[in-house]
């Protein structure tokens, strides 16, 4: 069991909280710049996946685990940012700037649903971005002097001065880099004023309001966020996909995503990267568990979808703050290890304002 | 100019009329109690100070200033600060962040700053810090500091609640019903910080309070409502024994 020692109150400020952080962090950063030097292509094409999953994953997180506003939505703006950095690549403008700008429209458009999603709580919320969601869909497959209709559009190659970074190499490093880089600005922000305004909200909105918040400034703030770190993994995603069309982002995508950060952890950054990891490798999982299982089983029609929801309401039951909430027990199981009482969590099932739907 | 003034203030929830032209006003440095038997308005004229509610009739002035119309974070801005009756604390964070949430009002930094994290977030973080601290010293709560709201017994709750609208830094606090659910000896600390707070950090208090102990001992003046209604106002000694707040409590 570590016990820190606080003399400082930087060491509550600051990221990396002890020596054992540093550690265990650098050895994980390091073993991911060094390990797709051994891995299949296949392999480094799931964790680019994994990665840019992340990336939408935080920013759901940052609007439903921490400002606690539900979306069934975001597909539509992983769809916005990918439309908008392919059509922009085919207008010949740099991919940074390009993926820039999508994140950022992505971000404005977000925000901008934000003001009527002012008005709604929880269910009707959701029902709202899902409606905002099914538009989306609607303009992607209509608009068809942008977008190609149903047809689709191709995605230009990611070139950053004149090289090509589309070989599963280049584009592993240049989504992990992303993501690192989006996972230190989520993290500053909350540690800093505006992501704690975010929490006040999520639990309490009458006394937030009455310590000084504007609600109405911090929700459209948390969705324009949101929105466009979705938009930003949208077009890392486009890239992934080579070929765009409406039927990649449905609702399905959205359910997907909601899927991983409840799955994952509510209002914890650690969920985002193991839900990331759940729906990009579980799908893997079941299709090797074809293989092996006997042919009636194996068979069946949906097996992923049916799998991919008995394991959802198995956490709602036994384990609403996820996959992290878990680990932290089982790492206190660990630390306490001749000690641990069976009843420490007992008491304190309680759910977050996200959860509850009120 | 007194610090607060209510001038005939009336709220209508459509028939009741949950207050009815009320006339009070709270000297600088008062300890003022507003108190009445159940569904008197008491909470409700909080409400009303602090903007959750409309009025329907009347106007509030703050030092002069009228604050009517203001939205309810404006009047934490103003240095309004409060507590509720069924405490509303941020219940998934920490006590140091629902501390930290109080200095929202005092943030200096805009949001790029903060994405980065700049020095300047950080000399503020470090300064929220030391102003939170100092208040944790007053209360007590240093051992509290890093546990959740949702693992801590009701009585440390409301004291943080107590807390968090003190990192606001307010010149006006709002006691709703302080030392409701709390036992005798912690009631008897309560007080004592009551007083601490009044007289070394010059805040004026007002509270909506039913034990009248408590009201005597630390409240300059009160104020009775019923009905929604005044009743008398004065010394505590005077509105206890007041034929009509006695009528008001016994029917």
């Amino acid at each position: 069991m570590r016990f820190i020692r606080k003399t400082r109150y930087m060491q509550d400020i600051n990221l990396i909280k002890h020596s054992g952080h540093l550690f265990w962090y650098s050895l994980l950063l390091i073993a991911l710049f060094i390990s797709p030097f051994g891995m299949d292509r296949f392999l480094l094409g799931e964790f680019s996946l994994v990665f840019v999953y992340a990336i939408a994953g935080l920013g759901l997180m940052l609007l439903v685990g921490y400002t606690g506003l539900v979306s069934l939505g975001h597909a539509a703006f992983l769809a916005i940012g990918a439309y908008t950095h392919a059509y922009l690549l085919h207008q010949g403008i740099p991919f940074f700037v390009s993926l820039t700008v999508a994140s950022f429209f992505s971000g404005i458009l977000g925000g901008l649903i934000g003001i009527p999603a002012l008005r709604m709580m929880g269910i009707y919320l959701a029902v709202a971005t899902l409606a905002f969601s099914i538009i989306v869909e609607q303009v992607l497959v209509h608009w068809v002097s942008v977008t190609g209709g149903f047809q689709g559009m191709s995605v230009p190659k990611p070139i950053v001065g004149g090289h090509d970074l589309s070989s599963p190499y280049a584009f592993y490093f240049l989504c992990l880099v992303i993501l690192v880089i989006c996972i230190f600005l989520t993290m500053n922000l909350l540690r800093s004023p505006a992501g704690r305004a975010m929490t006040a909200v999520r639990d309490s909105e009458t006394s937030a309001e009455s310590m000084g918040i504007d609600l109405a400034k911090t929700k459209t703030l948390a969705f324009a966020l949101s929105a466009a770190l979705t938009g930003l993994a949208g077009a890392l995603f486009a890239h992934r996909l080579t070929y765009l069309a409406p039927d990649a982002f449905t609702i399905i995508t959205s359910i997907q995503l909601l899927l991983m950060v409840v799955v994952g952890g509510l209002g914890s950054l650690h969920g985002v990267i193991y839900g990331a990891f759940f729906i990009g490798f579980f799908p893997q999982v079941i299709a090797i568990f074809r293989d092996f299982a006997p042919p009636g089983i194996a068979q069946i029609p949906g097996l992923e979808p049916a799998i991919f929801g008995l394991v959802l309401i198995f956490f709602l039951i036994y384990e609403p703050l996820g996959i992290y909430g878990r680990w932290i027990k089982i790492r206190l199981y660990f630390e306490e290890f001749p000690l641990y009482r069976k009843a420490t969590y007992k008491r304190q099932k309680s759910f977050l304002r996200t959860e509850r739907l009120h | 100019m007194s610090f607060l003034a209510a001038q005939d203030i009336s709220i209508h929830f459509g028939g009741v009329k949950a207050v009815q032209d009320l006339s009070f006003s709270v000297e600088q440095g008062e300890v003022f109690s507003i108190v009445g038997p159940n569904g008197a308005g008491k909470t409700t004229i909080f409400n009303l100070i602090s903007r959750i509610y409309d009025t329907t009739k009347g106007s509030i002035y703050f030092k002069g200033q009228d604050i009517t119309r203001l939205a309810t974070n404006q009047v934490a801005q103003l240095g309004i600060a409060r507590t509720f009756q069924n405490i509303e604390l941020f219940e998934n964070e920490t006590v140091l962040n629902n501390l930290l949430i109080g200095c929202h009002v005092h943030r200096q930094t805009n949001l790029f700053e903060e994405i980065f994290f700049l020095s300047r977030v950080r000399q503020q973080e470090l300064q929220f810090r030391h102003s939170v601290e100092d208040i944790i010293d007053l209360l007590d709560l240093q051992s509290y500091r890093h546990q959740l709201i949702s693992n801590l017994p009701y009585g440390v709750r409301k004291m943080v609640e107590i807390a968090r609208a003190l990192s606001i830094k307010p010149s006006l606090l709002l006691l709703d019903e302080p030392s409701s659910g709390l036992n005798p000896e912690e009631t008897e600390d309560l007080s004592f910080w009551l007083e601490d707070i009044n007289e070394e950090l010059g805040i004026t208090i007002i509270m909506v309070e039913h034990d009248m102990k408590l009201v005597a001992q630390s409240s300059d003046r009160v104020l009775a409502v019923a009905d929604g209604q005044f009743i008398t106002m004065g010394k505590p000694s005077e509105v206890q024994s007041h034929p009509d707040v006695l009528r008001a409590y016994l029917g």
